[in-house]
């Protein structure tokens, strides 16, 4: 892999490899709270069906998962365990974030028990916002993140320097020259 | 009386018969107990609840839950919120019926303020309860499935699921957090169309519960790995403080829909409360079942006797609630949920006692998890049917 995290992988294996990475995300489903159910429905539901878009729901475990929906309420007891499965998933991996108790708190944001975004402990890539968010809205986010994987420069990305998050549904957040389904 | 006792003494002979013969084997073949955690998180879950299980073999010797992941402080919060302000929290604690969750707390702050929504307030009010019923245990009847290893059942759930969702959606705006109960009455009346809409879609779920009743309750190997597991005899049902359907599958004839008289509908239209006497894991479910065929029998009546008026009675724009204390709890589909709220005479309540179902109903599992062998484990867990928000809140 000194090829790839050097990023010096000749354009058209890169984007090959790109386009594999893109649609064949294994998406592990942490779910906390009420966005869980939405995450169900979008993952699990006949209606939503997030398949065809090239991502398969339910891995075995989170070391072999290639992305993770963080869903619902963070609280403080649960952070280290959110930590420790961020740790345990394999590089390059990817964060959503689901619903607004994830992104900041939401309805929570002045009690004592609740951590206020799960981005304080883990880099997030894809901000869902809505309380909860639309099965739509999360499918939308993961459309995003193929689209930003597609055009993805791989030794950036291991390098740490990884560019700004996207929001769902804010233009701004979206690179300039990246498609975008917003 | 009698028969529970002997079905206590015969659960406590077959744990003692099968704790000597365990032992006795593990001095044969040297065997160490284990500790099994289970949970926090699990993907086919939506919250996060740890049980902690000492086996010795195959066995369960000692399991309790640990509770805590899920808390977000809701009765802290409510004392720095205002009372419409308290409405978007509690919507939250069960997600899967979040309609029911305002209902209780509104009608305490209607009590202490001496006033009462008008009638198709209240008939509005039991309808939007009652879809919120079938749209949480419609997903329980699914998910059910998914925790026996049956994939399909649950794909049926969220299918039809959906168009309850869409029914509530439609009339409060929200998907999933209505927050659609105010104090005297309701944000707004039904949309055009709702009526009609609301009974195809009763029609539709009514074959859904058929369906699931010849897929999944006229299973052989599900009734084989539901019937006798976790047998919960009545008085300990009792002791240990069950409610809603959990008490009623133990064969306790209760319902506060019936036993209580709230300024709601329930009393206005006819139905039945459905009672199982065995206690075990497959009369818990199939209460369930049977009070969501029921509830789509009660929204149908209650389309049909609606009455016209307004939907708000008259309160001042900036509510304040004179002091006092009020108690009331409703039958929410977990179980029994009731807020006690001691008001100062402020804007917001002076402090929130939430009593919410599923804190009591999971009390029980160290005492019903003792003896049974691990695949039950999640089995009874199903059964009990708890919502992680409900537990921690």
């Amino acid at each position: 892999m000194g090829l790839v995290d050097r990023g010096r992988l000749p354009k058209p294996l890169n984007s090959l490899l790109n386009l594999g990475r893109s649609y064949s995300m294994w998406v592990y489903q942490w779910g906390l709270a009420c966005c869980a159910i939405e995450m169900g429905a979008a993952f699990g539901s006949p209606r939503y069906d997030v398949m065809r878009l090239g991502v398969i729901p339910l891995p075995a475990s989170p070391r072999q998962a290639d992305l993770v929906v963080i869903s619902g309420t963070v609280t403080d007891k649960m952070a280290p365990a959110i930590k420790r499965l961020y740790e345990q998933m394999p590089d390059p991996k990817y964060v959503i974030s689901m619903g607004s108790c994830a992104n900041c708190g939401g309805p929570y944001w002045d009690s004592y028990s609740v951590t206020k975004g799960v981005d304080q402990i883990v880099p997030v890539d894809v901000y869902v916002p809505g309380c909860p968010p639309r099965p739509e809205a999360l499918l939308e986010g993961v459309v995003l993140l193929q689209q930003r994987i597609r055009n993805e420069d791989m030794g950036a990305r291991w390098r740490g320097e990884g560019s700004k998050p996207i929001v769902v549904q804010d233009r701004a957040s979206v690179k300039k020259g990246e498609p975008s389904v917003v | 009386m009698t028969s529970t006792e002997s079905l206590i003494d015969r659960r406590q002979m077959a744990y003692i018969a099968a704790q000597a013969s365990d032992a006795r084997l593990n001095v044969e073949l040297e065997t160490e107990g284990m500790t099994l955690n289970i949970g926090p998180q699990h993907p086919a879950t939506h919250g996060t609840l740890r049980i902690i299980a000492r086996l010795d073999g195959e066995q369960v010797v000692w399991a309790e839950p640990s509770c805590g992941y899920m808390h977000r402080g809701y009765e802290k919060l409510t004392e720095v919120r205002t009372y419409p302000q308290v409405t978007t929290l509690v919507n939250r604690i069960d997600w899967l019926g979040s309609f029911a969750n305002e209902v209780p707390f509104i009608l305490a702050a209607e009590k202490l303020m001496g006033i009462e929504a008008p009638p198709r307030a209240q008939w509005i009010r039991t309808i939007l309860f009652e879809l919120s019923r079938i749209a949480n245990v419609s997903l329980f009847l699914g998910d059910l499935g998914v925790q026996m290893g049956a994939i399909t059942p649950v794909f049926m759930a969220f299918r039809d699921r959906e168009y309850v969702l869409n029914l509530i959606e439609g009339a409060t705006g929200g998907r999933f957090h209505p927050n659609f109960d105010r104090i005297g009455g309701l944000k707004d009346d039904l949309p055009a169309g709702f009526i009609d809409e609301t009974r195809a879609v009763m029609k539709k779920l009514r074959t859904f519960c058929d369906e699931i009743e010849n897929l999944l309750f006229g299973n052989e190997i599900f009734q084989s790995r539901m019937r006798g597991i976790g047998v919960i005899p009545k008085d300990v049902a009792l002791q240990y403080g069950l409610s809603g359907a959990n008490l009623r599958a133990s064969g306790v004839d209760w319902d506060l829909r019936r036993d209580q008289s709230l300024p709601m509908a329930w009393d206005k239209v006819d139905w039945k409360v459905w009672t199982h006497p065995d206690g075990d894991a497959f009369a818990r479910c199939w209460v369930r079942l049977q009070e969501t065929r029921e509830a789509t029998m009660i929204v149908d009546q209650l389309l049909d006797s609606i009455p016209s008026g307004p939907v708000m009675a008259k309160v001042p724009r900036i509510i304040k609630v004179p002091e006092g204390e009020a108690w009331v709890s409703t039958e929410n589909p977990l179980g029994e949920m009731g807020y006690y709220v001691v008001s100062k005479g402020d804007l917001g309540p002076f402090r929130t006692k939430i009593r919410s179902a599923s804190f009591n109903n999971i009390s029980v599992v160290p005492w019903v998890l003792k003896g049974v062998y691990v695949p039950d484990i999640i089995t009874i867990l199903a059964s009990l049917y708890f919502i992680l928000g409900d537990i921690d809140r």
